[in-house]
């Protein structure tokens, strides 16, 4: 298997955190093969994140970021390695166990929001709160983003921005141990963009949430605890930032 | 070399393969069905004009009690005669070795030593009776091959009292008798009734009839009203006892024929209407969708400089190709089905060919029905295509909008989980395209019940007939009416436990300028084996006055209870009366003037007589009696119950299950058709929200509920709607097609559980198609949602 350059600089921030880690993996390596070609999507990664933790996955469109997240949040098994949450190693699992995972622990926030056309923004949210253990109310969920007053509409009636707001109320209404984001604001203008962060920065502050955002967006990378480079499969880097910048100071 | 448009066209065919299948089967359906119809019609209606022409099958026929031949010179003589042919023809026992229960047979006298100048026979094998032979005979082919008799075999007859040995010399078939059925008789029985031709002379000899005749045909000049004729001719045939002329439309055999004919076109009206109906629907949506999805591609396909025409042509062949290959499975299918079908009534009906060669004019009309309506259903989405600018095409479409609605769905609303409510929306989102998908399940349901329909008809018409109509075990007929010590003497047969007399007398029933030629049936004031049963009311008690009506024919006659009537007796002295309606009685088979046997014996002034005795036998005995019959002179018809009920079943089941079994694929087929492609439809519209909920942490089954939610609640919405739909259409079927005659009225009336088994295989057509679906779902990729735009 081929060793990770850097490696040992991600064990020694393990080590050196007093904190258990809210979710870990280790030697992920995702290998995609399409008829005779084989692409290495990631390569031999390590990462862990921390309860109240915001991290920013930084690189390239290809880098592997999204690959990345699909393996934390469950979505895909990868070809090695293991992802860890609370002891047990969520990729030797089945089926049912992944989605009950992702129903109870991980919230999820997409490019393009996807949310469902048919329900309103109160609605889209109750869709997660009616089947989460420990649910916040979808109206307040809504107000954390700074929603409370737009909970009767549609996603046709609402800007992109707000329409993404509305997917992080639904991500977070179940008081999710962990909230992927993956480019929340790749479908939107800066002003926008800015918004929508601050809704995440919120959710991380208010409710401790472990945070992991993916974006090709430098700039973002102010907002995170930690930065987290990607590229061609590998973690290049990891940062440590000194002070988080507020999401609202962000312009680009 | 195809074209680059021609090879995106066939991959799109193959992508949408499972859409393209089931409509193509539901198309196949119709047009196999509207092929079977008009491809059946065609062989009976052809074979049985050439039939009729080339045979010289006559025009008009009547029955006289017995006439002198010369009046032969005065029935040419009337208006627009051009031939005649005088016979005797009478009704007899019949004995064959190897059969235990007596049968009955037609003797119908031939010219001596050649072929009758009309309803000529067609020898199938041996040759005519040659002249002086009075113990030959020629019998019909098919009686011949029910008993396995050969040529030179014997078969025993009940000659006017006198038992005759007669030798087989030939078999042969007649356009008289193409659908051959004994009297009273709900169905033909090969086995039990025979038609044999004996020499004129052998017959006079036996009937005492000389210089006489009691049958005759005759052929009228083209352009000859045959109204005017039958007019002349019952008035120069009334002295002679004429039970009354009848057009050839009204002659047995021919009115069979004619009324397959009739119910032949009555299926191939509404059948396939409701398929094609269904299939127009359905490639409309499917191509709608294919529209929407391939927006860019389509406005690519303009900026590289294709012309609307093109994109419009480009989707017509996508339309055109679905239905092709409907319509080709559907020839094959109806060609086997017409073969089947038309195989099914040469087994029935006596042709001497019946051969199954469709011309194309059916083929054409089913190919031009479906494509017009297939190119009809899609001509505005074609054109939206056809029409896209191309900036718009490039860009995708606007989110579906949807909105709270009313107050009321609010609250309705307010009650049901989110999944729930993504399927209520919806279908309140699409309204019409609900109603539609719901309307082909109902059309599957509604199909189904009428297929099955038939099988619940038969049996109630079965039921009424043989339990409460014709209680008794044997029936005993006479060709002269006797006397009442006759009964009698039937008690003292073996086994007769009990005997009942009935008579029936010819007569024409007249209200006013309305008129009906039957027959009054006599009947015992306390009758316990025959009785006059009202399909509603049960048994009717005999008035002891006045006549029971069959409603139908009060109907025809419009007649109400209390009303009076004529009654022109066709026999005997042929009295002329008024009779009062006493009652009216509602019946599945045929059209009856019900009266007490003594009041109508008195009207006809006779003494206590009798024409048929019913009895009631003990069931150990009835062989002894059977055996017993066979040699009892002055007997000229057995029926016996349990054959006819057995017979009955047999032969109508038996053609009826095929076609129960087809139309049940056929239902399938639709069923399967809306419901596989509502939720393809469902799912490439929805497939990005399935997966967000995947993601989101709900199960496949959670996907799959909000995918097949929307069907199954249409489903139960098409439920009582597609029950009354069936019952709707039973009735519109039964009513506009040959079934309402007035030899049957086949009942509106459908079993609880003909509805329980449609919706079973609606169901179950939903659930093959849930399965397709679910495997569809569990591939869902979780992965691409998360990047994918909409």
């Amino acid at each position: 298997m081929e060793r990770c350059f850097y490696k040992p600089m991600v064990v020694s921030t393990q080590t050196t955190s007093p904190l258990k880690p809210a979710l870990s993996g280790s030697g992920l390596t995702k290998i995609y093969r399409t008829g005779e070609i084989e692409v290495k999507a990631l390569i031999d990664v390590d990462i862990d994140l921390f309860p109240g933790e915001m991290v920013v996955l930084l690189g390239a469109s290809g880098s592997g970021k999204s690959t990345l997240l699909n393996l934390l949040g469950g979505l895909d098994t990868p070809t090695s390695g293991s992802v860890f949450f609370r002891d047990q190693d969520i990729t030797a699992t089945d089926e049912a166990t992944l989605t009950r995972y992702r129903r109870d622990y991980v919230g999820f926030v997409f490019q393009f929001y996807n949310l469902i056309a048919s329900l309103t923004a109160r609605e889209n949210v109750a869709l997660v709160t009616e089947i989460a253990k420990e649910p916040l109310d979808p109206v307040d969920a809504l107000g954390i983003v700074g929603l409370g007053d737009r909970v009767d509409h549609f996603p046709a009636q609402l800007s992109g921005g707000e329409q993404q707001r509305i997917a992080i109320a639904r991500a977070i209404a179940k008081q999710p141990a962990i909230l992927l984001c993956d480019e929340p604001t790749g479908a939107l203008d800066s002003e926008t963009g800015v918004v929508v962060l601050e809704a995440i920065e919120t959710v991380n502050r208010e409710l401790g949430t472990a945070t992991a955002i993916i974006t090709h967006n430098s700039v973002t990378a102010g907002m995170a605890d930690r930065v987290i480079s990607l590229a061609d499969g590998r973690i290049v880097s990891i940062e440590q930032n000194a002070e988080r910048t507020p999401a609202r100071q962000l312009t680009w | 070399m195809l074209l680059a448009l021609d090879k995106k066209l066939l991959r799109d065919l193959w992508r949408l393969k499972g859409q393209v299948v089931s409509i193509a089967l539901v198309i196949a359906s119709g047009v196999a069905l509207l092929v079977m119809a008009l491809s059946t019609h065609e062989a009976l209606r052809v074979t049985s004009d050439a039939y009729y022409e080339r045979y010289r099958f006559a025009h008009v026929f009547a029955t006289v009690k017995r006439a002198p031949l010369h009046l032969d010179e005065r029935i040419r003589s009337l208006e627009g005669v051009q031939s005649t042919q005088l016979r005797i023809s009478m009704q007899a026992i019949l004995d064959v070795e190897s059969f235990a229960e007596p049968l009955m047979g037609r003797l119908v006298s031939l010219p001596e030593g050649r072929q009758p100048n009309l309803n000529r026979l067609i020898l199938r094998s041996g040759r005519l009776v040659e002249p002086g032979r009075p113990d030959e005979v020629v019998i019909n082919e098919s009686f011949a091959e029910a008993h396995g008799l050969v040529l030179g075999d014997t078969i025993q007859a009940i000659v006017n009292d006198n038992k005759r040995t007669l030798r087989i010399v030939g078999t042969a078939m007649s356009p008289e008798f193409i659908y051959v059925i004994a009297p009273f008789a709900l169905i033909p029985d090969k086995k039990r009734y025979g038609i044999l031709w004996m020499g004129r002379k052998a017959l006079e000899a036996a009937y005492d009839y000389d210089g006489a005749f009691n049958d005759l045909s005759l052929t009228v000049l083209r352009g000859t009203d045959t109204k005017q004729t039958i007019q002349a001719l019952d008035n120069l045939l009334a002295p002679y006892g004429t039970t009354g002329a009848v057009d050839r439309s009204d002659h047995l055999s021919a009115w069979f024929v004619e009324n397959e004919l009739k119910q032949n076109q009555a299926s191939a009206r509404i059948l396939p209407t409701i398929f094609l109906l269904v299939a127009a629907f359905l490639t409309n949506t499917v191509l709608t969708r294919l529209i929407i999805t391939e927006r860019s591609e389509i406005g690519l396909m303009k900026a590289f400089g294709y012309s609307n025409r093109e994109v419009g042509w480009h989707y017509t062949k996508f339309v055109m190709a679905i239905t092709v290959l409907g319509v080709v499975l559907g020839w094959l299918l109806g060609a086997v089905l017409g073969r089947i079908s038309t195989g099914n009534y040469a087994e029935t009906l006596n042709f001497p060919m019946l051969i199954y060669r469709p011309g194309v004019s059916a083929f054409v009309i089913g190919a031009v029905v479906s494509l017009a309506v297939g190119l009809l259903a899609t001509a505005r989405a074609v054109r939206q295509a056809a029409g896209l600018p191309p900036v718009v095409a490039m860009r995708p479409p606007a989110p579906a909008s949807f909105r709270q609605g009313s107050a009321w769905l609010r609250k309705c609303l307010a009650v049901l989980d989110e999944p729930t409510r993504i399927v209520v929306r919806q279908i309140v989102r699409w309204p019409a395209r609900a109603v539609v998908t719901a309307g082909g399940f109902a059309g599957a349901i509604a199909m189904m019940i009428l297929s099955l329909y038939f099988v619940d008809a038969v049996d109630a018409i079965a039921n009424t007939h043989f339990e409460e109509l014709q209680r008794e075990h044997i029936s005993l007929g006479f060709n002269d009416p006797k006397s009442s010590v006759v009964l009698n003497e039937v008690q003292r047969l073996p086994g007769v436990l009990a005997v009942e007399p009935t008579r029936a007398v010819s007569a024409d029933l007249v209200s006013g300028h309305r008129r009906h030629r039957g027959a009054l049936q006599g009947v015992s004031r306390d009758a316990q084996l025959t009785k006059i049963y009202d399909v509603e009311r049960g048994a009717v008690p005999v008035p002891a006055d006045g006549v029971v009506l069959t409603s139908r024919l009060a109907e025809k006659l419009a007649l109400g209870i209390g009303d009076d009537f004529e009654v022109r007796v066709l026999e005997g002295r042929r009295p002329v009366e008024t009779l009062t309606v006493a009652d009216t009685h509602d019946s599945y088979i045929g059209m009856f003037a019900y009266m007490d046997i003594d009041v109508l014996n008195r009207l006809i002034g006779d003494r206590p007589v009798t024409q048929y005795v019913n009895t009631w036998v003990d069931d150990e005995s009835q062989n002894e009696l059977l055996a017993t019959l066979k040699n009892l002179p002055a007997v000229s018809t057995v029926g016996i119950k349990a054959v006819a009920v057995s017979n009955f079943h047999e032969t109508v089941a038996g053609s009826l299950m095929i076609f129960v079994g087809f139309f049940s694929a056929f239902s399938f087929a639709l069923g399967f058709g809306v419901t596989y492609n509502a939720q393809r439809i469902g799912l490439s519209e929805r497939g990005r929200e399935l997966a967000t909920l995947r993601v989101l942490g709900f199960s496949r089954g959670d996907a799959l509920y909000i995918l097949l939610g929307e069907t199954m609640l249409l489903v139960c919405v098409a439920l009582p709607i597609g029950c009354l739909l069936g019952l709707a259409l039973t009735a519109m079927f039964v009513n506009t097609s040959g079934f309402q005659t007035e030899l049957m009225r086949l009942p509106v009336l459908i079993r609880p559980s003909t509805y329980g088994v449609a919706l079973v295989v609606l169901l179950a057509a939903c659930a093959a198609s849930a399965i397709a679906m679910k495997r569809r779902v569990d591939r869902l990729d979780l992965i691409a949602v998360l990047k994918t735009r909409e």
